[in-house]
């Protein structure tokens, strides 16, 4: 089993940067050199290859979905959730380590008024573009040029976010 | 089999592989599933400037820009080597209310109507181009998550306030779609 150390105070503060307004963080100590990250790659490459083949990218399955004329999306995001919860489950229930040894850990998330101000905004910009940040990446990747634009402008919204944070209500 | 694969694939499929990035990003490097945040990584790698929220060590969480790497190429292969070529089948009541607003070319992913160079410097690609991936890129880092990280990771570990956010989504989407967009399709 590998070596844990203890994070050092300048660590600790850059975790706490990063899991600022963030679902997603390396909770992982751990350093290796970069082509460990291909890991990352390989199941990227697997999903956008769902993404496509079961039409999720599509911004007509998104207006079938918010039409509630189709049951598509909901099928696929609903069974997405089932499959996570019972994995959640199961690793929380096993104590499961990762496959270095290290010891897994879920950080919560706590409330604040963005989940709601900014979910609506989402929400509204994804009826628009039919596409949410994942979607934007598969896009582009299967050649639909101008999304380009949407994913700068999408890359714009966060930095304008970043640069006003400490103004908005939260 | 490869006839198999290049029709489109069905719901539980596409679920049950998207539900199992959770596990599998846990089980290999302990990193919790989410995409919004590959954008403010590559905010505070190209242009940090000194603001709070992007002065961090982006490259600790370079695994995510690698993940969605995988996302862009995996969608290049699969509109490639396993591309369908029939068109998107849509339920019947979309495809008319559709055609109704001057949208009829399902024969791609998305609908070239809209979508299309030629828009770029429209009103309606500036609506569906730039105010559209404005709020997406907005939204979800303020709601701290996007559609995997709140209502998959989030929801899969059980954390009412994904829950909150994901409600919120929905509400946006569902506005947008009846009472705002039915207006900005006709410009």
């Amino acid at each position: 089993m590998a070596q844990h150390n203890q994070p050092s105070p300048t660590d600790l503060k850059d975790l706490q940067t990063r899991e600022l307004d963030a679902m997603c963080v390396n909770e992982s100590t751990l350093k290796h050199p970069w082509w460990y990250n291909l890991k990352y790659s390989a199941w990227g490459l697997l999903f956008g290859i769902v993404f496509v083949k079961a039409e999720i990218i599509s911004w007509f399955r998104i207006q079938e979905m918010f039409r509630f004329e189709s049951f598509h999306m909901y099928g696929v995001i609903g069974t997405a959730v089932m499959v996570g919860m019972l994995s959640v489950l199961l690793i929380r229930r096993t104590k499961a380590r990762t496959i270095y040894g290290e010891p897994i850990h879920i950080p919560n998330k706590e409330f604040n008024k963005g989940q709601i101000y900014g979910g609506l905004l989402f929400g509204l910009g994804w009826a628009i573009t039919g596409a949410c940040p994942g979607p934007l990446f598969a896009q582009v990747g299967a050649g639909f040029g101008i999304i380009l634009i949407t994913f700068l402008s999408a890359v714009a919204g966060t930095y304008t976010y970043g640069v006003f944070r400490d103004k908005l209500p939260h | 089999m490869l006839d198999l694969i290049k029709q489109p694939w069905p719901w539980y499929v596409a679920g049950a592989l998207i539900g199992l990035t959770v596990p599998y990003l846990l089980l290999v490097g302990n990193k919790t599933f989410g995409i919004s945040s590959s954008l403010r990584h590559l905010c505070a790698a190209c242009l940090p400037a000194n603001i709070s929220f992007f002065k961090y060590d982006w490259k600790k969480e370079a695994w995510n820009l690698f993940f969605v790497g995988g996302i862009a190429l995996g969608a290049f292969i699969g509109a490639t080597l396993l591309a369908d070529p029939n068109p998107v089948e849509l339920a019947e009541p979309t495809k008319a209310y559709l055609a109704e607003k001057g949208i009829t070319d399902n024969s791609h992913l998305m609908p070239s109507e809209i979508f299309s160079w030629s828009n770029l410097f429209s009103l309606r690609g500036l609506i569906f181009f730039v105010l559209g991936g404005f709020m997406v890129g907005f939204g979800t880092r303020y709601a701290g998550g996007c559609t995997s990280g709140h209502a998959i990771m989030g929801l899969s570990s059980l954390q009412w306030p994904s829950l909150v956010a994901t409600v919120m989504f929905m509400v946006g989407g569902i506005l947008m779609t009846w009472l705002i967009l039915p207006h900005l399709l006709t410009l």
